[in-house]
């Protein structure tokens, strides 16, 4: 039997199709995902054998009997709130650098970017050798000029700071965005402030920083939720400068020096793959994007909020 | 959109994604009714990568090849508990058969989870006693709660290495055997050099190569579970005697914050660089497999074995150490069980097997048969662990739901009980058990 439809139903039929790769990758890959997390949250469940409901359990072992989770979330807020900051801060300082240099900027941008390429991991590494305290360059430098080093990933006040300085070192993405962002500034607004007397600070906080706040929330936004996910630095950081051997017998721990290292996200891979523990993985998983979700809102209406005062 | 309809999608929804996640939590189930006699391939995946141990195993399994030629063994080494437990969970054709691990601590995490297969079923069939033919304690250590989910693949005794050439320049004429004896030791042992060190007695800090504190603590013989399975840590006389030892070690030979900074100049544990192979402690804690590594670096110094020293008022002790050592079992998702039971049968209990294996890696034989065998390794040194690992006051550590939570919480507080945070040890060990039992409880269904 032939199926006839009317035009609106045809309508709304070609309209899912062209939505439906959409659909389909917000199906897969953020509402099941998602509700399987909020699912899981009130269950006891190991992987392996079926789950058991079991309330808010999960939920108050959390909040109330879980000692890392209070230093977990705060790393995390402290790695959010400087790490963020301070890329930003950097990678525009270096692209406005960039960008006025006449001579030798080509060597600059691919030097500035090259650590960028650097894997993560061994990238991390290199720098845990550098910061070696007894053994790294960087603190026998230092003590020819007379200072005594600290004792960088070793030392839990400065193994935070360690982790922002390896970032600051990878910022050529960063650099290369905010670049593109400041060679896009309209040539004439610079010559019109110029004509109105308008020193560089002038030319930066009335033509510069207006083009380019798009750009900035960008990188604000994505810079947030990277460094909610932080997790691979830290981990081999933590693990390098402890000296614990990593091989099939060792059980690492995140963290090292006294939690210091120790992030939610790798708080979550601690109880829901070490410790089988999925139920409360899946709650501090819930709590994370619970902020991520808050902050990027709170950063999207701000974005609004400079996007109407400019016109 | 009519709005009738909205409120039957959001139940209609919601059942869906229900009836999805109750099918996605179904693991993937194995089975034991496969026929060992027929042809089959068993995935084989284990820990070892030192050249020397993956020949010793590959050996094995050609051994056992050739006694079950329908039976071939795809061996995969270097692979950590992490990537097993992924394999495991997931399922599916690539998934091993066999598993074997090197942390004792999370056997009760497996047997309890259903992860690893239960032998006891395959051990009845096969008329394998296993209370014959293994020590109790490796026993302990590779079962949870009546369910004997792994057996032990040879084992590991940890004692005391030193180095004689050092011992004969402070004066010393032999190991020390007490508590007393060893921080005097490790004090004259101790050269410093300028701001830093040349060499240290006895590196005490935790966070050091091996010396995690549940291995220097098993001197003392704790108890960590009362017989409620509750955490008796603040209850023990001998946590607080462990602590204070610790401390003392650190105060004889220059404080936490000069100790940690030395530490932090050592080279990779299992490399040539190890700071007790290059001289730079005098006293170290380790299990037998080191001495294995000291002759093939042909180490420029004479060094001797010993068993650690134990607390002064339990010198009748004198002997004892700390066992683990590595485990093997049956993946809960194979479909071919009795053809993998008859590779774990053949690995641990085989006493031929067992014997050649430990003399190629320089582990401890895990079966009675084998380590009363006269084809045993004869060498000293070796022999020293072998008597640490068959001394009735060695421990080893109670395996709990949650694997090494436990341990790994008492780690976290003996890290900063060194580090002088812990002002009031009595509210922090009581606070430590609270913490334990919570963690157990959590992990319980």
């Amino acid at each position: 039997m032939a199926l006839t439809l009317s035009n609106p139903a045809r309508r709304r039929l070609r309209t899912l199709g062209f939505l439906s790769p959409w659909l389909i990758g917000f199906s897969v890959f953020f509402a099941y995902p998602l509700i399987a997390t909020v699912y899981f949250s009130f269950m006891h469940y190991n992987q392996i054998q079926k789950p058991d409901f079991v309330g808010l359990r999960n939920w108050r072992y959390v909040f109330e009997q879980m000692p890392l989770f209070g230093p977990a979330l705060w790393n995390t807020l402290w790695l959010v709130v400087v790490m963020v900051a301070l890329r930003v801060i950097f990678g525009l300082s270096l692209g406005l650098l960039i960008t006025k240099i006449k001579t030798g900027a080509g060597f600059f941008r691919t030097a500035f970017y090259l650590p960028y390429l650097a894997p993560p991991v061994a990238a991390t590494v290199a720098f845990v050798f550098l910061l070696n305290p007894s053994t790294g360059p960087v603190n026998e430098v230092l003590a020819h000029l007379g200072i005594t080093g600290p004792n960088w990933f070793n030392d839990a006040a400065w193994a935070k700071p360690s982790l922002v300085m390896l970032s600051l070192w990878g910022i050529g993405d960063l650099m290369v965005i905010f670049m593109a962002a400041l060679l896009d500034v309209p040539r004439e607004q610079y010559e019109a402030a110029e004509l109105d007397g308008a020193g560089a600070w002038s030319k930066f906080r009335y033509v510069t920083w207006p083009s380019i706040t798009p750009i900035v929330m960008f990188a604000v936004v994505t810079g947030v939720v990277q460094t909610m996910q932080y997790y691979t630095q830290a981990l081999v950081a933590g693990k390098i400068a402890s000296g614990v051997s990593i091989g099939p017998g060792s059980v690492i721990q995140p963290g090292y020096p006294d939690h210091s290292t120790l992030t939610v996200p790798q708080l979550v891979y601690s109880m829901g793959f070490q410790n089988f523990n999925t139920g409360a993985a899946c709650v501090l998983s819930l709590v994370l994007f619970a902020i991520a979700m808050a902050v990027t809102m709170l950063l999207m209406r701000k974005r609004s909020g400079l996007l109407a005062a400019e016109d | 959109m009519p709005r009738w309809r909205v409120p039957l999608r959001a139940p209609v929804a919601l059942a869906a994604a229900g009836l999805l996640l109750s099918g996605c939590a179904n693991p993937s189930v194995g089975s034991a009714d496969d026929d060992p006699t027929k042809p089959v391939t068993l995935k084989f995946w284990h820990g070892w990568s030192a050249p020397g141990e993956v020949k010793a195993i590959n050996n094995s399994i050609a051994r056992f090849e050739k006694l079950h030629p329908n039976i071939k063994v795809k061996a995969t080494g270097n692979v950590t508990d992490a990537t097993i437990n992924q394999a495991l969970r997931a399922g599916g054709d690539e998934a091993p058969d066999v598993v074997t691990s090197f942390t004792t601590n999370n056997v009760g995490q497996y047997c309890d989870s259903g992860m690893w297969a239960d032998l006891d079923p395959f051990m009845s069939k096969s008329g394998l006693d296993k209370a014959k033919v293994f020590p109790k304690t490796l026993l302990d250590y590779t079962s949870y709660d009546g369910n004997q989910c792994a057996l032990p693949l040879l084992a590991d005794a940890y004692g005391m290495y030193y180095n004689k050439d050092a011992f004969k320049e402070a004066g010393i004429s032999r190991p020390p055997r007490t508590m007393s004896e060893f921080e005097a030791d490790a004090k004259a042992l101790t050269k410093r050099a300028g701001g830093s060190y040349k060499r240290v007695g006895f590196m005490p800090n935790f966070r050091l190569y091996q010396n995690s504190p549940d291995r220097l603590f098993a001197q003392w013989g704790p108890a960590y579970f009362d017989a409620k399975g509750d955490s008796r840590l603040a209850k023990d006389p001998a946590t607080y005697k462990f602590f204070d030892t610790a401390h003392k070690l650190v105060e004889a030979q220059g404080g936490y914050n000069a100790l940690e900074r030395f530490r932090t100049s050592f080279g990779d544990e299992m490399s040539t660089q190890n700071a007790f192979m290059n001289g730079k402690l005098a006293m170290h804690l380790d299990g037998e497999w080191r001495g294995l590594m000291m002759n093939e670096a042909k180490v420029g110094f004479d060094w001797g074995v010993a068993p650690l020293p134990v607390p002064d008022d339990q010198a009748e002790t004198y002997g004892r150490g700390y066992l683990t050592g590595t485990v093997a079992g049956i993946a809960h998702s194979s479909r071919h069980q009795n053809a993998a039971w008859e590779l774990v049968k053949y690995l641990t209990a085989d006493t031929d097997q067992v014997v050649s294996f430990a003399n190629a890696i320089h582990n401890v034989p895990s079966t009675f048969a084998a380590l009363k065998s006269p084809k045993l390794d004869a060498d000293p040194t070796f022999r020293t662990f072998l008597d640490i690992a068959q001394n009735k006051y060695s421990q080893v550590m109670p395996p709990s739901t949650n694997g090494g939570m436990y341990v790994t919480s008492l780690q976290d507080f003996s890290y900063s009980v060194e580090a002088g945070k812990v002002h009031d040890l009595k509210k922090g060990l009581r606070e430590l058990d609270r913490q334990i039992d919570a963690d157990t409880l959590q992990s319980k269904s």
